[in-house]
């Protein structure tokens, strides 16, 4: 069979990549391997445009289990046992249709994770949108809320935590970002090379179908445009109760010691499942796609070698325990079929009965693509739209609340209350009770704490600042839970790596990236790219999100979020310098602009050590980050919690040279709301944890001096602020 | 004591459950295939979404080998706890009145919520530590928990003292009728509702007041 050469631009492969694959395997590829080399080959398999970026993370760290490479990252948590974490993308998918979108995002990152050997026991996930007045972001978001629940509490994972952010960049291309942790047992954990020549090859789980087909390369590795309605037949149909049974059918063979090594199908199915586990291991594979259990019996090889039907996962087994395997699967009443074997040719063979219809060099598939140089230039100043919702002179009672009802800042409860967030028996802090979820690990006898976090405005302004401000947010998040960080996954949102200004953002957010890590010493053991986020209006956001998890030693020592104790004296912790730059309130005036400061990650760095310390040691009714909105949305958030009021002096602020403005709303890195006993508090001061007695909890009113902006608002009317959107949005749709 | 916890395919809180029935007793899993109890004491049916409840919440479950032999179980008076799923399982096996219906917002909830224990009435009312009006803090999670039964067969229910527990008032999170959240059978062995005591049995993880339910079967038992 030949293929006309116009056929492999179809499929996303420039005529350079075409002439490679061409090279590379000394003849034209036929239909079945062009359709397997153009997803290998595609951005989303071969991060050609990212890997060479990536190179500047560090990795290695003595808690490290299984690093980047595996289907997640994993950190010894004690005991014997690993957590095993990975953030993953399904923007493009949820764009186009938010509910299975979203669904078969949580479904492929929940595999990833047992296809290690560990059971899933926490979701998080990170979701963008437009702006809430538009009807197309209501739509999405509702539909990636339906479906992060259909698909989690179906499981049985609490989803824990997360975050959403609204900006119009991301009108157009939302970006849903679903994190799964997992906990195994280290001598259970397998990986995902294949070996053993001989071996069987047994695919496991749902039938094949034709949906998903093309989604890596059309879907995830071009831009959207017109004609997206089109693509919903590239979008895949999730099925928790079949991935339940699959979760639980892996997790006994593991246990039992059937399988040598476990892949899941995600992204190109079978095509990069089968590869990159050769791959890994060195070795060859043979598939004989007659023998894939199908959903409609006339499907072309290639197709059955593309589709993403979910809730498939591939094993290698030793000939002598396939019975044992097909008994564990049929009790589950999981579909399974013994499908190929591996071999010593280093060839991926596409078999039809006896027909060879596929034959290529495992390398040429999965390491061959050329990797490429960005061509990175800086954009001249702000490259993206303002929008003025609040007028500049605002007085300041009217500002916080505005601030508190922006969507971005307010209340998440309307989405996490339709999540399960306590199947499991471990979640210690539910979602905004604390600043990090807090999940119990009995098995280890102490608990871990996670946060998910990245704010793509931030990133806009300053890719570099923006990016090293999403790896401290979280590890300030963690300290308020009382947590060390023990490793980090993250997922790049950009827009297209072709274009100078996004190449510039990716390159700048990795450094940034790199510089945080390693300054911290947070290996990243995972991680995901998504490249190509764009609309008709341009690039989102440089979203690079970050997922880390930290260690405490037990999980009723963390602290709650919320203040606890009237007459309970208040302080602010920590190198915090509050600027406008970039701030929640510079949007809301429409007046964002390029430029960040530089955070000091030293300095906040040690103030995270302190408060760990303090929350570890007990010393403390509340500890809270100071994030989006700034101190005076802290304060509030505090407080709503509580249904307690505080009285508060900014003074000792503005004594630094802060403005009264500066001082409320203003944000940036390093700063921590904390309550507790006066002394304790003031005990807490030390090298680069300086302490800032602002006032005292009580009351029913948010009483704050500042300057020449004092004001009060009663607690009742910011939380009708803080817990607007449910009602700005429900009933917008369905 | 032992326990016996109903696993499907698709049960989410069944360990959770075997957890709690195990800090008042032994406790194992019953395999829905399974035809025999095997000499449990009692039997929890536990939350989730078995066999995918595709169809209608606990449409399938009910016709599987162990529902047969809980209802024979149930019907020579061992005592049966329905939680969520198996709340919605024991009401499509007829063991219970009434029929969950999906929550009034359209949305799966989850939520802390008090609920009210009810006086105990019934010819065979196990003996109970909760006095009538206590209030106990548990989580509900549930997308199809709206309590709904005939006006009639409220009354009669009500009147039979078959009401077990309420939501404090405010705090119904689905439109369940007269904000019933559980309810048992005449004879007072079989009790479902939909929040779930298993998820209260640690202040670690917010409660202990889902505790005193199984206590309250355990004690029934001994």
């Amino acid at each position: 069979m030949t293929v006309e050469t116009s056929k492999h631009r179809e499929l996303g492969l420039t005529d350079a990549e075409f002439d490679l694959i061409v090279e590379q395997l000394g003849r034209e590829p036929n239909g079945v391997e062009l359709a397997m080399f153009s997803l290998l080959w595609s951005e989303h398999c071969a991060y050609k445009h990212s890997r060479k970026l990536l190179r500047r993370l560090p990795t290695e760290g003595e808690r490290v289990v299984m690093g980047p490479g595996e289907n997640a990252g994993a950190v010894d948590i004690g005991e014997g046992y690993a957590v095993a974490f990975k953030v993953e993308s399904h923007n493009h998918p949820s764009a186009v249709e938010p509910f299975q979108g979203a669904a078969t995002g949580v479904g492929g990152i929940l595999r990833d994770v047992f296809a290690l050997g560990a059971r899933p026991i926490a979701i998080l996930d990170s979701l963008r949108f437009g702006e809430l007045d538009s009807e197309r972001s209501r739509f999405l978001l509702d539909g990636a809320v339906r479906g992060i629940g259909h698909y989690g509490n179906s499981i049985g994972v609490p989803t824990v935590g997360g975050e959403i952010y609204f900006e119009a960049p991301y009108e157009h291309n939302c970006l849903v970002n679903a994190m799964c942790v997992g906990i195994a047992k280290q001598d259970e954990m397998v990986r995902a090379a294949a070996a053993g020549v001989g071996n069987a090859v047994v695919l496991m789980g749902a039938s094949t179908g034709r949906d998903g087909i093309g989604g890596a390369s059309v879907l995830a590795s071009a831009e959207l445009g017109d004609g997206d309605e089109a693509k919903r037949p590239t979008v895949q149909i999730g099925d928790p109760f079949e991935e339940s049974k699959l979760l639980e059918c892996c997790l006994e063979l593991l246990e039992k010691g059937l399988l040598v090594s476990l892949q899941d199908l995600g992204a190109a199915g079978l095509t990069s499942s089968a590869a990159e586990m050769a791959s890994a291991g060195g070795v060859g594979i043979e598939i004989d796609v007659a023998r894939v259990p199908l959903r409609e019996a006339d499907m072309e090889p290639f197709e059955i070698m593309v589709s993403e039907s979910q809730e498939r996962m591939l094993g290698v087994v030793v000939p002598a325990k396939v019975a044992e395997v097909l008994a564990v699967c049929e009790k589950w009443q999981t579909g399974a079929a013994e499908i190929g074997a591996v071999t010593d040719s280093g060839r991926v063979r596409v078999l039809r009965g006896e027909e060879v219809v596929g034959d290529m060099p495992v390398e040429a598939l999965v390491d061959g693509c050329p990797l490429y140089d960005l061509s990175p230039e800086e954009p001249q100043g702000w490259i993206y739209s303002n929008r003025a919702t609040l007028a500049a002179g605002a007085p300041a009672e009217e500002t916080l609340l505005a601030l508190l009802g922006s969507p971005s800042v307010a209340s998440k409860r309307w989405a996490f209350e339709q999540y399960d967030s306590v199947v499991g028996s471990r979640t210690a802090r539910r979602p905004e009770s604390a600043d990090a979820a807090v999940l119990a690990i009995p098995e280890a006898g102490n608990a871990i704490a996670v946060s998910i976090d990245g704010n793509g405005r931030r990133v806009a302004c300053d890719p570099y600042a923006g990016t090293v401000e999403a790896v401290l947010e979280c590890t300030q998040n963690l300290a308020c839970a009382g947590a060390e960080p023990l490793g980090l996954t993250n997922c790049l949102n950009f827009g297209n790596p072709e274009k100078p200004a996004p190449a510039w953002q990716l390159d700048r957010a990795v450094q940034g990236l790199a510089d945080a890590c390693s300054a911290l010493g947070v290996p990243v053991v995972g991680g995901n790219v998504s490249l190509y986020n764009e609309g008709p209006e341009g690039p989102i956001y440089p979203t690079p999100v970050v997922g880390m998890v930290g260690e405490l030693p037990d999980p009723g020592s963390s602290a709650p979020s919320a203040f606890a104790r009237e007459g309970d004296a208040i302080a602010l912790l920590g190198p915090f310098a509050p600027s406008l730059a970039g701030s929640e309130l510079t949007k809301l005036r429409g007046e964002l602009d390029a430029g960040l400061p530089q955070p000091d990650i030293a300095a906040v760095a040690a103030a995270c050590e302190a408060v760990r310390e303090a929350v570890r040691a007990g010393k403390l009714s509340s500890a809270h980050d100071v994030s989006d909105g700034g101190i005076a949305c802290a304060l509030a958030e505090s407080a709503i919690g509580a249904g307690l009021g505080c009285s508060i002096d900014l003074s000792p602020l503005l004594d630094r040279g802060c403005s009264a403005e500066e001082a409320l709303f203003g944000e940036g890195m390093g700063g921590f709301v904390l309550s507790g006993d006066r002394a304790k508090l003031l005990s807490l001061e030390g090298p680069g944890a300086e302490v800032l007695l602002l006032g005292q909890v009580g009351g029913d009113t948010l009483e704050i001096a500042a300057g020449e902006m004092p004001f009060a608002v009663p607690i009742a009317r910011a939380r009708q602020a803080w817990c607007s959107l449910g009602g700005r949005f429900d009933g917008a749709y369905r | 004591m032992l326990w016996g916890v109903v696993q499907f395919p698709g049960s989410c809180d069944e360990r959770d459950a075997l957890h709690a029935c195990e800090l008042s007793g032994e406790a194992r899993l019953i395999w829905h295939e399974e035809r025999e109890l095997g000499g449990v004491d009692a039997v929890v049916v536990p939350g989730g979404f078995s066999y995918g409840d595709y169809l209608r919440a606990g449409a399938i479950a009910r016709f599987s080998p162990a529902m047969e032999a809980v209802a024979e179980f149930a019907a020579a008076g061992g005592p049966v706890l329905g939680i969520c799923n198996g709340f919605q399982v024991l009401c499509e096996a007829d063991l219970l009145p009434g029929a969950l219906l999906l929550n009034e917002s359209m949305r799966f909830v989850c939520r802390q919520v008090d609920l009210l224990v009810e006086g105990f009435g019934g010819p065979e009312t196990p003996k109970s530590f909760h006095e009538p009006g206590e209030r106990l803090s548990i989580p509900a999670k549930h997308g199809e928990g709206r309590y709904w039964a005939p006006e009639e067969m409220l009354d009669e229910i009500e009147a039979n003292g078959q009401v077990a527990f309420r939501y404090a008032p405010g705090q119904n999170p689905n439109g369940s009728a007269r904000d019933i959240a559980g309810v048992r059978n005449e004879a007072g062995n079989v009790l479902g509702l939909m929040p779930h005591p298993e998820h209260a049995v640690d202040a670690m993880t917010g409660s202990t007041d889902g505790l005193r339910i199984f206590e309250d079967i355990a004690a029934v038992v001994a």
